[in-house]
């Protein structure tokens, strides 16, 4: 591990992402198993049994940022994907068509090279877990189908009322069983308990330095501009049962400190307003947006996804980690919504919170006017909403994501008086 | 009037004027409405309350205003149809409203209801092999059933909701006999009648419902089968509404001679099976269920599903009846699609939008297409 010494944490996140790429490549070629995984799904049994993990929706996120998010999009339009569907599955699943025809040919397609993402491997079984939407369920169902591969589901239903019952958690418990099963029937081999130990432990020490770093944005100023965590959230969801995961997070905790004792923030000085961004980022319009709110002086420290890996359970415990990952705002009625993002902005001090409605996302999308409403009414804090899309490039303005904010800038100034 | 007109002209009045037949309904039987939102709901447990269970899905709402607040423009229409009457009041009578959470739209709908009844919102689970999902699915019910008992002041007992499976059980089998019937008489059931006589399902008890089907379909039985010179067509999607769609179908001589509608022979696919406890039973028909975008299927049958149709109706042609803003039928088209160019099967997809306001587009499709055959 000695090349990891003296790295930053942005050179480490840099490292163990390509390195993941790359080991799933190499063990494809060798014959070693490949799963596709949604962000949020269990990791934990197929680290396990040692199979490579790939995770579509960072995968689309990383083709979007880098602008190649269009090509894709065509591909899977003209296969007879509507364009209302989300972008990353079409992205996803347009990626895979190309991968398919590759390996049935032996020629690498056109678009596929000269895609700008990261290179993947074909999965040799999927797992989806739908507590941040069921369209996960129809995208992977998808993927199963065209590739005529095992599917493992973990369903965590919706909880329309808070607290997430007893019989939800017995019932994801059950499904974990099964998913064991599934991996032991693909992998020919038994499940090994003491391991799984092992790697719970492992899932646990990651997300307490996930948590340690990402709780640095409530420091005022704010060491941690939130477009960073971002870009770090690549890491929870892809290495969470990895030591990568733990040793990046842990040093960017140390920076994060450091800088904070200094009395530095994020925009060296110029944090003016602390603000909340609601939903998913814009990739292919990372740097618009960050720029936009930073000649504002507003510094983006608030934001759900911390909390959506902030994923906690006594190891060992499969109800409890079945709870762990049904908790999820997403997966949660209004009220719990409601009372996560008050929670956001009370523990950031932000004055200010942006809604993105986004095209491509309806479970994130179709509350937002409930939500921001009774959001206000709790906190006092002013929100504004700007449309967009996570990658699709034709469903966001600049423009009137500029005039948004400058609007929410206003109003957070007038409050201060 | 035949009796075979007297039933259709009867069944077309229920479909069209919905708050008529209910309110006619509830003055013969007494029984206060419960609405039951899309897709699908243990309707047995609202009948076994003593109430009316009545179908919400929607209707031809041209201007969508006070639901623009509420909901973006990439809802379902379905959806913004519900949104709008919500707002207007419409639902207002009714004492309580079911709604399930099978896709994203309907998890939202559910903590957003804003008629004045309560909403009891529910969740089917997918993982659907497993036993431990029907156990999950019965608590579930379990708090429908309480949440009903408190809406409407009664108590529901085991032995009404198993009597409550008999009367569904029976209007399910009476319905499919009817579908199965109906394909060999296009010429006196066509596509408008069809969907009428499926939809007043949503509108009428079902004890009601069955007999009149069951006579319609003695009376059709009866009649002679003349050879059918237009087309046959299989429609699938969630619903083939408003009429006008219907009618134009009508206009070029094309029959629906089966569906794999959400709104209809979907609500008839499977029976509730036997058993003793009746949640379980309820819960166990969920997990039978097949062919359907809403209920996660690893292996997808919808899509072998509806070739076999083809094959067994004869079929010219599917018609994807794609609701505008459905990503679960969005999802399904692709893979459908190239399956059935790859059996040579015709095909049209047609968006089904309740806020439509004109069909010329859709009347030039189907007549280009009718003349590619
Ligand atoms: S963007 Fe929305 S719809 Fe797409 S995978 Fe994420 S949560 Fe699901
Ligand atoms: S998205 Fe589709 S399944 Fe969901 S409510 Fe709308 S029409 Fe129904």
């Amino acid at each position: 591990m000695s090349e990891l010494e003296g790295m930053t944490a942005k050179q480490k996140l840099a490292y163990y992402q390509e390195k993941m790429y790359q080991d799933a490549l190499d063990g494809k070629a060798k014959g070693e198993l490949v799963c596709w995984s949604s962000s949020i799904a269990p990791c934990e049994f197929c680290e396990v049994m040692g199979i490579h993990m790939i995770y579509p929706e960072n995968h689309a996120a990383a083709v979007g940022a880098k602008h190649g998010a269009l090509a894709m999009i065509e591909l899977a339009e003209r296969r007879g994907y509507s364009l209302d569907i989300c972008s990353y599955a079409r992205i996803n699943l347009a990626y895979m068509d190309l991968l398919v025809e590759e390996a049935k040919t032996g020629v690498t397609p056109k678009e596929l090279e000269e895609c700008p993402g990261p290179r993947i491997p074909l999965p040799d079984v999927i797992i989806t877990c739908n507590n941040i939407c069921n369209t996960l369920l129809k995208w992977y169902e998808n993927l199963a189908v065209e590739l005529n591969i095992p599917y493992i589901i973990i369903d965590v239903p919706y909880v329309h009322h808070w607290p997430i019952p007893e019989y939800t958690k017995e019932y994801i418990a059950d499904q974990f069983e099964y998913a064991i099963k599934q991996l032991e029937d693909l992998c020919g081999k038994p499940f090994d308990r003491q391991k799984f130990i092992e790697v719970q432990e492992q899932c646990q020490r990651s997300v307490n330095a996930w948590d340690r770093a990402m709780g640095m944005a409530c420091t005022v100023p704010s060491p941690l501009n939130g477009f960073d965590m971002f870009n770090f959230m690549a890491l929870i969801v892809c290495a969470r049962a990895k030591y990568a995961a733990e040793d990046t997070f842990n040093t960017l905790a140390d920076e994060l400190e450091a800088k904070a004792a200094r009395g530095e923030d994020a925009f060296k000085g110029g944090e003016k307003f602390r603000i909340a961004w609601e939903g998913i980022a814009c990739w292919p319009y990372l740097s618009h947006t960050y720029k936009s709110l930073k000649s504002l002086g507003c510094n983006m420290v608030g934001s759900t996804y911390p909390g959506a890996w902030s994923i906690h359970y006594t190891v060992g415990n499969m109800k409890e980690m079945g709870a762990g990952y049904c908790k999820m705002y997403s997966n949660t009625c209004l009220d719990h919504k409601v009372d996560v993002i008050s929670d956001v902005l009370t523990s950031t001090s932000s004055t200010g919170i942006t809604y993105h409605l986004n095209r491509s996302c309806k479970l994130m999308s179709f509350l937002n006017v409930e939500t921001a409403e009774i959001v206000k009414e709790r906190t006092g804090v002013p929100y504004v909403s700007f449309d967009g899309d996570q990658t699709d490039p034709r469903n966001f303005s600049p423009a009137q994501f500029d005039t948004r904010v400058q609007a929410l800038a206003e109003i957070m100034e007038q409050n201060k008086k | 009037m035949s009796k075979v007109e007297t039933i259709l002209a009867n069944m077309k009045a229920v479909a069209a004027n919905p708050k008529q037949a209910i309110a006619d309904a509830q003055a013969k039987t007494g029984k206060a409405a419960v609405g039951v939102l899309p897709v699908y709901a243990p309707e047995e447990i609202v009948y076994a309350a003593g109430a009316l269970p009545v179908g919400c899905w929607g209707k031809a709402t041209k201007n969508i205003s006070k639901a623009r607040t509420y909901l973006p423009a990439f809802a379902c229409s379905i959806m913004q149809s519900i949104m709008e009457m919500e707002l207007e009041g419409v639902y207002d009578d009714l004492k309580a409203v079911l709604v399930s959470s099978p896709c994203d739209t309907l998890k939202c709908m559910g903590q957003k209801w804003k008629g004045k009844c309560p909403v009891i919102q529910f969740v089917h689970p997918q993982n659907r092999n497993l036993e431990s999902a029907n156990v999950f699915l019965v608590e579930e019910y379990k708090l429908v059933r309480k949440a009903l008992e408190e809406a409407l002041g009664v108590t529901i007992t085991d032995e009404a909701i198993n009597k409550a499976i008999d009367v569904y059980n029976e209007n399910r089998q009476a319905v499919r006999k009817f579908l199965e019937v109906a394909a060999d008489y296009p010429q006196v059931i066509d596509p408008v009648a069809r969907h009428a006589i499926m939809k007043a399902r949503f509108f009428m008890d079902k004890a009601d419902h069955t007999a009149a089907i069951k006579e319609l379909t003695a009376e059709l039985e009866a009649m002679p089968k003349e050879a059918w010179k237009g087309k046959k067509v299989i429609l699938t999607g969630i619903t083939a509404e408003p009429d006008e769609f219907l009618e134009i179908l009508k206009e070029f001589d094309i029959a629906v001679v089966a569906d794999d509608l959400a709104q209809e022979s979907r609500q008839v696919r499977v029976d509730v099976p036997e058993g003793d406890e009746p949640l379980m039973r309820l819960a166990k028909q969920w997990q039978n269920m097949y062919g359907c975008s809403l209920a996660t299927d690893r292996d997808k049958d919808r899509i072998p599903m509806i070739c076999d149709m083809v094959e067994k109706y004869g079929a010219d042609a599917v018609i994807y009846c794609q609701m505008k803003f459905c990503d679960p039928e969005e999802f399904d088209y692709p893979l459908l699609y190239s399956k059935m160019e790859e059996k040579e099967i015709r095909n049209l997809m047609i968006e089904i939008d309740q806020q439509a306001s004109s069909f010329e587009q859709i009347r030039t499709r189907i007549q280009s297409f009718v003349e590619m055959f």
